[in-house]
């Protein structure tokens, strides 16, 4: 495990509050060095019930949703809707450079928690709040479930087959994943700032905001052109729109593949030719085929089906791994719709010792993560620790550093302050 | 008041040697929240967002594209010729005067100019260089190429977006935009390392890698408990109602999520149908989830009358979470982007009025600006030469005389 201490943000404090919706945050500055304390209710987080679980035993320690974006966090309990929680808030808030939070706009407020709450004790503290659609507006009272923030955002829309719903990319919360790595930008822009001016501030990110430049299609076709932008796999090229295909079925799943035209298509779409050409699949139509001249937007539908049919019924004679070691050999513009088994086996991920084992007593092995986001040359990024059990910190800051005394934690804890 | 508000960036100077989505972008947050950020740019290798559609009125034009408008609002832009030992040269001024350089050429590609960061380290010792490229600097594939596309399908996140019954969706670029936010933090954490240490450092950003964090649950599910997932639609394993339902109108639809109880007895009562609280195939989230063909029929029908705004609005006061699915048109007149001021209006001298996108994060000391459109190609090029770098006015004629400024 990589000592914090060669962390980037390794000086810093930070204060997580936050819940399902933004806990990726806490981690990647947790990644980047800082000292990062989850606070969980008294009981536990209730993205401790998000699966997956580690073998299917759905715990609360179990959850591998939880163990993802927890990791380089301590974690402790605390009320806060307590008087006694809100006054241990704010003692830890004294020492503390950051706080996150991802609460309604208004619920720290409401609690003397909010950030002018927050600069009386702590003049220089930092405070990221990450919601579905900031603090102030129409809309800041919303509910954001993931699905609601991906269809306001104008991605959703053009996200799909025509002839069926919009889709949001996977089913995992990525709504709430970029405005939480957008929480963690934002956080190091204040502290930076913090580092120069001696102030801090509120950093206010809207979950709505960060996808909309996920869909920057839906906006730009309608500022440039008042026209809707298209959903579907395919690209539709003006004038004669017809429609050229990125997905394409092979023998044991799929790869992505653009059949360029043009002077691209030289680059991108004649070596595939010759590949097919090579094993016995081409005629002399496909082979005569002057890519540089061809224009998908001055081809007719019937002539891109033709041409296209080939692409098609090549890629189905092949595997993922053929096609793939077809494109490292031959540099092609080929990728395989890559499979969680793709990603562990990748040799590139290998070659680059990506993968990080992390212990966990608990489950009684060693769990692999994804590791640092960054290689530097002078400083260390990655997990620095293992994901917290439930108030499994709470001895070393509240007694050790907020001086509490043992009888005091058992009381706390028999009040469900802790 | 905003005017005179301090920005977070302020002073400091910025070598942009990226191209199409994922640099760029990174590029402009640094260049919206205060950086002054030189776009290195050549005439004859135009950066590929160039080159693309949209553009603006439908003409193409190399100072006309949407995408590139997007990605590299309030920068400079300098034509240099890199394959120029000129050309090379004045890079190194530029960045002898500047605090970061970002890169997202293939691995390789700026050792080969000379500029690697070992070469650029020797011109300004506390340089902060950022190379982020798809797979990283090393190993064995990093000469591969690539485009968000391509990483999109490579980092699993193509294999789990749409329906079980059809082939994955490729997405579009979309890992371009989940990387720039982790080049920022990056940056951002590097500089405020150089004012405690004086020290500046490389950061190798592989898209890949970055990406990857996004997918963490599903790896784990795989390498723990052996199992792959595919593609489940719109749904949801833990509530129901969860999913897209069509509205009135064309291609018009509205997003509900109903996550618990309280909210099911809600949306219930919104829709005017309390009688199926008590429908046993609906009373229970179990049951719901038995039952979610009946159901999202059920709620089809109600919704495909009703202005999805309508849904969004009677859902949302009720306390249930809904969205319409917003298109470019209706983000244009979104009223919490509107609260916002999330929509600049900017005059380009090719494009005329655009609106761009702006930036979503607010910070209260330090808002972010947006005040000049992108730059033509080479559009600052004089102006850095004679006014920034202090060139003397012989030498840049030599220089342009001779093609250094392509």
């Amino acid at each position: 495990m990589d000592d914090r201490s060669r962390g980037m943000l390794s000086p810093y404090r930070v204060l997580d509050l936050t819940d399902e919706k933004g806990l990726l945050c806490g981690k990647l500055l947790g990644d980047l060095g800082a000292d990062v304390i989850k606070i969980e209710v008294p009981g536990g987080d209730k993205a401790r019930n998000n699966g997956p679980f580690f073998h299917d035993i759905p715990h609360q320690e179990y959850s591998l949703h939880w163990l993802s974006f927890n990791t380089s966090k301590r974690g402790i309990t605390l009320n806060i809707e307590a008087k006694d929680g809100q006054a241990i808030l704010k003692k830890l808030a004294t020492t503390a450079d950051v706080v996150i939070e991802s609460y309604s706009p208004g619920y720290l407020d409401k609690l003397g928690l909010g950030y002018t709450d927050l600069i009386k004790i702590n003049p220089k503290i930092i405070l990221t709040s990450i919601t579905p659609f900031g603090q102030t507006g129409p809309y800041k009272d919303y509910r954001g479930e993931d699905l609601v923030c991906w269809a306001l955002s104008g991605k959703m829309l053009i996200t799909g087959d025509p002839d069926r719903a919009p889709v949001r990319v996977s089913h995992l919360p990525h709504a709430w994943f970029h405005g939480s790595a957008d929480g963690a930008a934002g956080t190091a822009m204040a502290l930076y700032w913090r580092g120069i001016s001696g102030r801090g501030q509120h950093v206010d990110v809207s979950m709505q905001e960060s996808m909309e430049k996920v869909g920057i299609h839906s906006h730009l076709a309608w500022t440039l052109l008042k026209r809707d932008a298209w959903r579907g796999p395919f690209l539709k090229t003006a004038p004669s729109n017809s429609v050229t295909h990125f997905v394409w079925q092979c023998q044991d799943g799929h790869i992505v593949f653009y059949p360029f035209s043009g002077f691209a298509g030289l680059r991108a779409s004649k070596p595939v030719i010759d590949w097919m050409d090579a094993e016995g699949m081409a005629d002399d139509f496909i082979r005569r085929l002057d890519w540089a001249s061809l224009d998908w937007g001055q081809t007719t539908q019937d002539t891109v089906d033709k041409i296209e049919g080939y692409f098609r019924r090549f890629f189905l004679t092949k595997t993922k791994q053929e096609l793939f070691a077809g494109a490292l050999e031959k540099f092609l513009l080929i990728q395989p719709v890559n499979t969680a088994k793709d990603i562990m086996d990748h040799p590139q991920l290998q070659g680059r010792e990506y993968w990080q084992e992390v212990e966990y007593p608990v489950l009684g092995q060693q769990l692999t993560f994804p590791g640092a986001f960054l290689k530097s040359s002078a400083t260390t990024c990655g997990i620095s620790r293992r994901a917290p059990l439930i108030g499994e910190h709470n001895e070393e800051v509240y007694k050790g550093e907020l001086g509490f005394t043992s009888v005091q934690l058992v009381n706390l804890k028999e009040a469900g302050i802790i | 008041m905003e005017e005179t508000m301090p920005s977070v960036l302020e002073g400091i100077k910025v070598v942009d040697f990226t191209w199409a989505a994922l640099g760029p972008t990174t590029c402009d947050y640094l260049a919206v929240y205060g950086a002054e950020v030189i776009k290195i740019e050549s005439q004859a290798r135009p950066d590929l967002w160039r080159i693309v559609s949209p553009f603006a009125g439908d003409v193409p034009g190399i100072d006309r594209g949407g995408l590139f408008a997007t990605a590299n609002v309030q920068k400079y832009s300098m034509a240099l010729n890199l394959s120029d030992k000129r050309g090379i040269e004045v890079a190194k001024k530029l960045v002898q005067r500047a605090d970061i350089v970002v890169e997202s050429y293939r691995a390789g590609a700026m050792a080969r100019l000379g500029l690697a960061y070992d070469d650029l380290r020797k011109v300004k010792p506390d340089i902060i260089m950022l190379s982020t490229c798809m797979y990283g600097q090393t190993g064995p594939l990093a000469q591969l190429p690539g485009f968000g596309l391509t990483l999109t399908a490579a980092s699993g996140i193509s294999n789990l977006t749409g329906w079980p019954d059809r082939a994955p969706q490729p997405s579009g670029e979309y890992t371009d935009f989940v990387v720039p936010r982790f080049n920022v933090l990056a940056l951002m954490a590097a500089l405020d390392y150089r004012r405690r240490t004086g020290e500046g450092q490389y950061l190798d950003i592989s898209q890949m890698e970055a990406a990857l964090h996004f997918m963490a649950p599903v790896l784990l599910d795989y390498s723990v408990n052996g199992r792959e997932l595919s593609r489940t639609g719109n749904r949801n394993e833990w509530a129901a109602p969860h999913g897209v339902y069509r509205c009135r109108g064309e291609d018009s639809w509205c997003a509900i999520a109903v996550t618990d109880d309280k909210a099911w007895e809600s949306f219930c009562a919104a829709m005017g149908r309390q009688e199926m609280l008590k429908d046993p195939r609906f009373a229970s989230l179990m049951a719901r989830l038995d039952h979610l063909d009946e159901l999202d029929n059920l709620i089809e029908a109600w919704t495909i009358e009703r202005n999805a705004e309508d849904v969004m609005e009677v859902m949302q006061s009720a306390g249930v979470s809904a969205g319409v699915a917003e298109s470019g048109r209706q983000l244009d007149s979104d009223p919490q982007l509107k609260h916002r001021h999330y929509y600049h209006e900017i005059d380009h001298p090719e494009m005329g009025r655009m609106s761009y996108s702006g930036m979503p994060i607010k910070m209260s000391e330090t808002p972010y600006r947006i005040t000049r459109g992108a730059p033509c190609l080479g559009e600052h090029t004089a102006y850095i030469c004679t006014e920034i770098l202090e060139m003397p006015g012989e030498e840049f004629a030599q220089f342009m005389n001779a093609g250094v400024f392509h």
